[in-house]
């Protein structure tokens, strides 16, 4: 498969970015330290390229009907201009893909599903769509996204607006958006991320991604903003307890084993994609009573676990890590996997075999980092 | 560009080996350094074990994977740097100097390139 690349991509190289395939597209995955990119969102503000992620526009009268029969979520009931996190699953209730859903106008909804996801994600919601009033319109294409995170971003974005849209944006409640022209730019401005940090998530056409990227570097160069790639994105969202499709979440998974059953709105009213094979996992405990949970682990060594190394208890393996790495806020490995509900009580102590030596961690409650508010 | 300390010799698995020290230090390279990103940590040989050429002695993790270190020369291990177990990052800052990992009484040397070889194949810069 030909990479892909992003409409920033010429700035990345120019930054010296050192890049990754991720979803087939050609990302940063950092620039110089990640660990200083990690740090600086935590405690400045950090700029990220996420415009490998999709944007598929859902309009039409039939729209909230439409998605709350394709998602798992009640996606009708969203308020005017808010967003909500939810799930697209398979018939047999295996999760397709996780996605950010935000309601733009009455019959207006943004689906943003993860890079590599994005065209099965249409599919599904193309093939979904039959006998509903709705166009499903893939604008990944045309469609670039920044994000900045980190305690300083309200105010480094802040500098790039003026008028009502700058009292709109301080004003802009988490999980909610609004039009708004930044730097010139138009934008459609996000309060959402996946850092576990406070800031934005710009939507804008690919055209505006470049300047609106310098002046966002440029606004928050007093403050300490600085370029991030994946790297810093992947143990950000890790310390937040985030999942990640392809680790977390997967075909093979139900939202229930990953701890995230609230998604899954049993009690709209109408069919929907999943409902008969999610209500049985429900009614048999999956995740809770039985089956298998995903856990914090939080390492007693200084060994991390990474991703696919089996979980062990009493020597013998019964789970596997998902992601796993060491935490540079809390500075002891942290790690997510998989192991029987019997053993998902915090406090439980397990062994990952890291590589033929086991090593002891213990189950800990998510997230493993939450910022002061 | 990585740097590529000339005068060194290099194994395939990007450690590198300076005999000039004695005893013969070891590291890894700033392409290795590099690669790995950020290191966080390392699981060096104790004093006093011995190490066979081409064969896994030790860890070194960065945040996003880990890798084996592997012994360049067989031979027995005299010291151990203890200020990158202190602070790995030394690694990345100072891969050939402050960064050496342990030094070794070298009983048979592996297979090693030469600075300008293991250059030609990882494309860094000689300094």
């Amino acid at each position: 498969m030909t990479p892909r690349f992003t409409a920033l991509h010429a700035v990345h190289e120019s930054a010296g970015a050192h890049f990754t395939d991720f979803g087939g597209w050609q990302m940063p995955l950092r620039y110089g330290s990640e660990l200083a990119e990690h740090r600086a969102v935590r405690e400045a503000a950090g700029l990220f390229d996420l415009s490998h992620m999709g944007e598929v526009r859902v309009s039409g009268p039939g729209a909230g009907a439409f998605l709350d029969f394709a998602l798992v979520g009640k996606l009708s009931a969203i308020a005017l201009g808010k967003a909500k996190y939810s799930m697209i699953c398979a018939e047999d209730g295996g999760i397709l893909d996780d996605l950010i859903v935000y309601r733009l106008a009455e019959d207006d909804y943004l689906v943003v599903p993860n890079a590599g996801n994005t065209p099965t994600v249409v599919d599904a919601l193309r093939e979904r769509a039959v006998g509903f009033e709705v166009t499903v319109r893939d604008a990944s294409a045309e469609t670039s996204l920044l994000a900045i995170q980190g305690p300083r971003a309200a105010a480094i974005l802040e500098q790039l607006l003026v008028g009502v849209d700058r009292a709109r944006v301080a004003s802009l409640k988490y999980y909610s958006a609004t039009a708004a022209v930044v730097a010139g730019r138009q934008a459609l401005v996000a309060r959402t991320g996946y850092t576990g940090e406070d800031g934005f998530e710009l939507f804008v056409a690919n055209l505006d991604a470049a300047p609106l990227w310098s002046a966002l570097e440029t606004a928050g160069q007093e403050s300490g903003l600085i370029p991030c790639g994946l790297a810093a994105r992947d143990s950000l969202r890790l310390e937040a307890g985030m999942p990640l499709y392809g680790h977390e979440l997967s075909r093979d998974l139900t939202p229930y084993e990953a701890g995230l059953g609230g998604v899954v709105a049993l009690a709209k009213p109408g069919d929907f994609v999943g409902r008969e094979a999610l209500q049985r996992a429900r009614d048999a405990g999956m995740g809770t009573t039985s089956g298998r949970r995903l856990v914090g682990l939080r390492g007693l060594g200084r060994r991390s676990a990474r991703a696919g190394y089996p979980v062990l208890h009493d020597g013998e393996p019964v789970g596997e890590v998902t992601s796993g790495q060491p935490s540079p806020t809390l500075g002891h490995p942290i790690a997510l996997a998989y192991v029987p509900v019997g053993l998902a009580e915090p406090g439980t102590r397990l062994d990952v075999d890291l590589r033929g030596r086991p090593e002891p961690f213990e189950v800990v409650a998510l997230p493993f980092y939450q910022r002061q508010k | 560009m990585s740097t590529i300390r000339s005068g060194y010799r290099y194994s395939e698995d990007h450690e590198w080996l300076d005999t000039s020290a004695s005893p013969a230090r070891v590291g890894i390279s700033a392409v290795a350094a590099e690669e790995l990103g950020d290191v966080v940590h390392l699981e060096l040989p104790e004093v006093g074990a011995e190490v066979t050429a081409g064969e896994p002695c030790g860890e070194v993790e960065s945040t996003k994977s880990v890798a084996d270190i592997y012994a360049p020369v067989s031979g027995t291990v005299v010291e151990i740097n203890d200020a990158v177990l202190d602070d790995p990052a030394v690694v990345n800052e100072d891969p050939y100097g402050a960064g050496w990992l342990f030094s070794v009484e070298v009983s048979t040397e592996g297979s090693l390139l030469t600075a300008e070889e293991y250059a030609e194949k990882n494309g860094g810069e000689l300094t």
